[in-house]
């Protein structure tokens, strides 16, 4: 039973991880339906920007993740402005490899900067587990899952009730007609890009303090698990990629425990496609048909 | 209040529209109507800028809009209902009305607005915290309507308002536009519904693959021979 809570635990941990990650994967889509898939190099991006500035420029922990942060949402923006805009009208194929080229691209200019050795992450929290009756609470785990929980919380009250989340919306479900309404349509996708990689760049934050190894393909393997996440969950959907976040991690890390630790991840994209074998949409997502 | 002059407009390679030229005054109601892929929409996805356009001018109250950004044109007064109502399924009617008045930041005089939509949609009030999917064809068609209104248009700009609705919905909503336009709302009116079109207008424009081939008072063109054989079926 002990067993069996603390892997729990784990898997709530990696899944909220992953949910913030998925976040930027699954509102990107909604609004351009476009799979960013440097959304994963962001997570890199930000993880040497705290090595850079703590090592580097010799600043405080906390200055260096705020600066990571910062220069995150900034890169997000750009990227889009950059890479993707141009792209907008053309054949959703031809942003897809775009997406891709930056990708590996990112990972490129990492392995010239900072050589492809992997170099520890400067920020580790040496605070005591809590015991609860033989179950061990990690300080991280509670930081992680409370953090997660805490950001999709606001993310959620954003979306629904302010004007900006409201246009957000309307642009996600119809590009053409929010123009119309009069919402600058172009703003509102920057702020998309740039809540997606503020997350991502809390999210490798709480990565690298999980697994405290920074290396140019950090992000490749959080960012693909992520977008199953996103997908599991109904991608496009907010809901859907916490509801898919969570499962994922949970289910990975039960996988690990009780099957193998090396059939995890099979197991794991085995789940994916079971369910979308079932609901292609992904677990909240429904085909809207016209009313007549 | 509007003109729009050698208006031209190409799908890549195809010429979609040649060199349209018309005019609506204020207090107006003028409807293009022609069938299916004469271009009507074309014309108001240009006048949107939804569309880019080839060559042409649209002048709006007296100022060239041809090169406005199109997220700046409910704020200078011109509103569209798109064809297929376009409501935002997954948003609630009271959000799409609140999406309506986007650019505006007068709540006091929005929350007037609202309740004079209510007042004449009453079925939207009662269902204002519902999903704008769940609603009927006909209550989507007037929450677009109604969502139209919300930006306090000059110019409504109404595009196959009749679409896919049943008979009586179809003369509760020609009977919506004319109280609409009796308000003080100039409208100009896209239908395939001819007759209906032609007979709550003051001018109409016919139209036949992008181009203007019959225009007059809407009284007039209800007799017009041409017209009566193609567009009003009757022989």
């Amino acid at each position: 039973m002990t067993l069996f809570l603390s892997q729990l635990l784990n898997g709530i941990h990696v899944g909220s991880i992953y949910a913030l990650i998925a976040l930027g994967y699954t509102m990107v889509y909604g609004i351009v339906q476009l799979i960013n898939f440097a959304h994963g190099d962001i997570l890199m991006l930000s993880a040497y920007l705290v090595v850079v500035g703590i090592t580097k420029l010799g600043l405080s922990p906390a200055l260096s993740v705020l600066l990571s942060i910062v220069v995150a949402v900034v890169f997000g923006v750009i990227l889009e402005r950059v890479a993707y805009r141009p792209l907008r009208s053309s054949p959703r194929i031809s942003s897809l490899i775009t997406a891709i080229g930056v990708s590996m691209l990112m990972q490129n200019v990492a392995q010239l900067i900072f050589s492809p050795n992997p170099i520890p992450y400067p920020i580790t929290l040496s605070v005591p587990a809590l015991n609860l009756g033989g179950l061990y609470l990690s300080f991280t785990t509670l930081l992680t899952v409370v953090l997660s929980v805490g950001l999709m919380f606001l993310l959620q009250i954003f979306v629904s009730s302010t004007k900006a989340g409201k246009a957000m919306r309307a642009v996600s479900e119809d590009t053409g007609t929010a123009l119309l309404m009069g919402i600058h349509v172009n703003r509102i996708i920057s702020l998309t890009f740039a809540i997606g990689s503020g997350l991502a760049a809390i999210g490798s934050l709480l990565y690298c303090i999980a697994y405290p190894s920074v290396a140019p393909t950090l992000g490749s393997l959080p960012g693909i698990k992520a977008f199953i996440a996103a997908v599991l969950g109904g991608i496009g959907l907010i809901p859907g990629a916490m509801l898919g976040g969570f499962i994922l991690g949970i289910a990975e890390s039960l996988a690990k425990a009780y099957i193998s630790s090396r059939m995890s991840d099979a197991i794991v994209y085995g789940i994916l496609i079971i369910v979308l074998l079932f609901k292609p949409a992904g677990l909240l997502g429904t085909k809207t048909r016209e009313k007549v | 209040m509007l003109i729009v002059k050698d208006l031209s407009l190409y799908f890549g390679a195809i010429h979609a529209l040649h060199g349209i030229s018309f005019h609506v005054e204020e207090g107006e109601i003028v409807t293009l109507i022609g069938a299916n892929g004469a271009g009507k929409t074309s014309i108001l996805c240009a006048i949107s800028r939804i569309l880019p356009i080839k060559t042409g001018d649209i002048i709006f109250n007296g100022n060239s809009i041809t090169n406005t950004a199109p997220h700046l044109l409910p704020q200078y007064g011109l509103s569209q209902v798109p064809e297929g109502r376009r409501v935002f399924a997954r948003m609630s009617v009271k959000e799409n009305l609140e999406m309506g008045a986007f650019f505006r930041k007068d709540t006091a005089q929005i929350r007037r607005d609202r309740d004079r939509v209510y007042e004449q949609f009453p079925r939207l009030k009662e269902r204002r915290h519902q999903l704008a999917g769940t609603l009927s064809g006909g209550e989507q068609q007037m929450l677009a309507i109604g969502r139209a209104l919300m930006s306090s248009p000059k110019l409504l700009m109404m595009d196959e308002p009749s679409m896919g609705l049943s008979p009586i919905l179809v003369s509760e909503i020609f009977e919506i536009i004319k109280t609409i336009n009796e308000a003080g709302t100039t409208v100009l009116l896209v239908e395939q519904n001819a007759n209906m079109a032609l007979s709550v207008s003051h001018r109409g424009y016919v139209l036949e693959t992008g181009k203007i081939i019959a225009e007059g008072k809407s009284q007039d063109l209800l007799n017009n021979e041409l017209v009566k054989k193609a567009y009003l079926g009757i022989a």
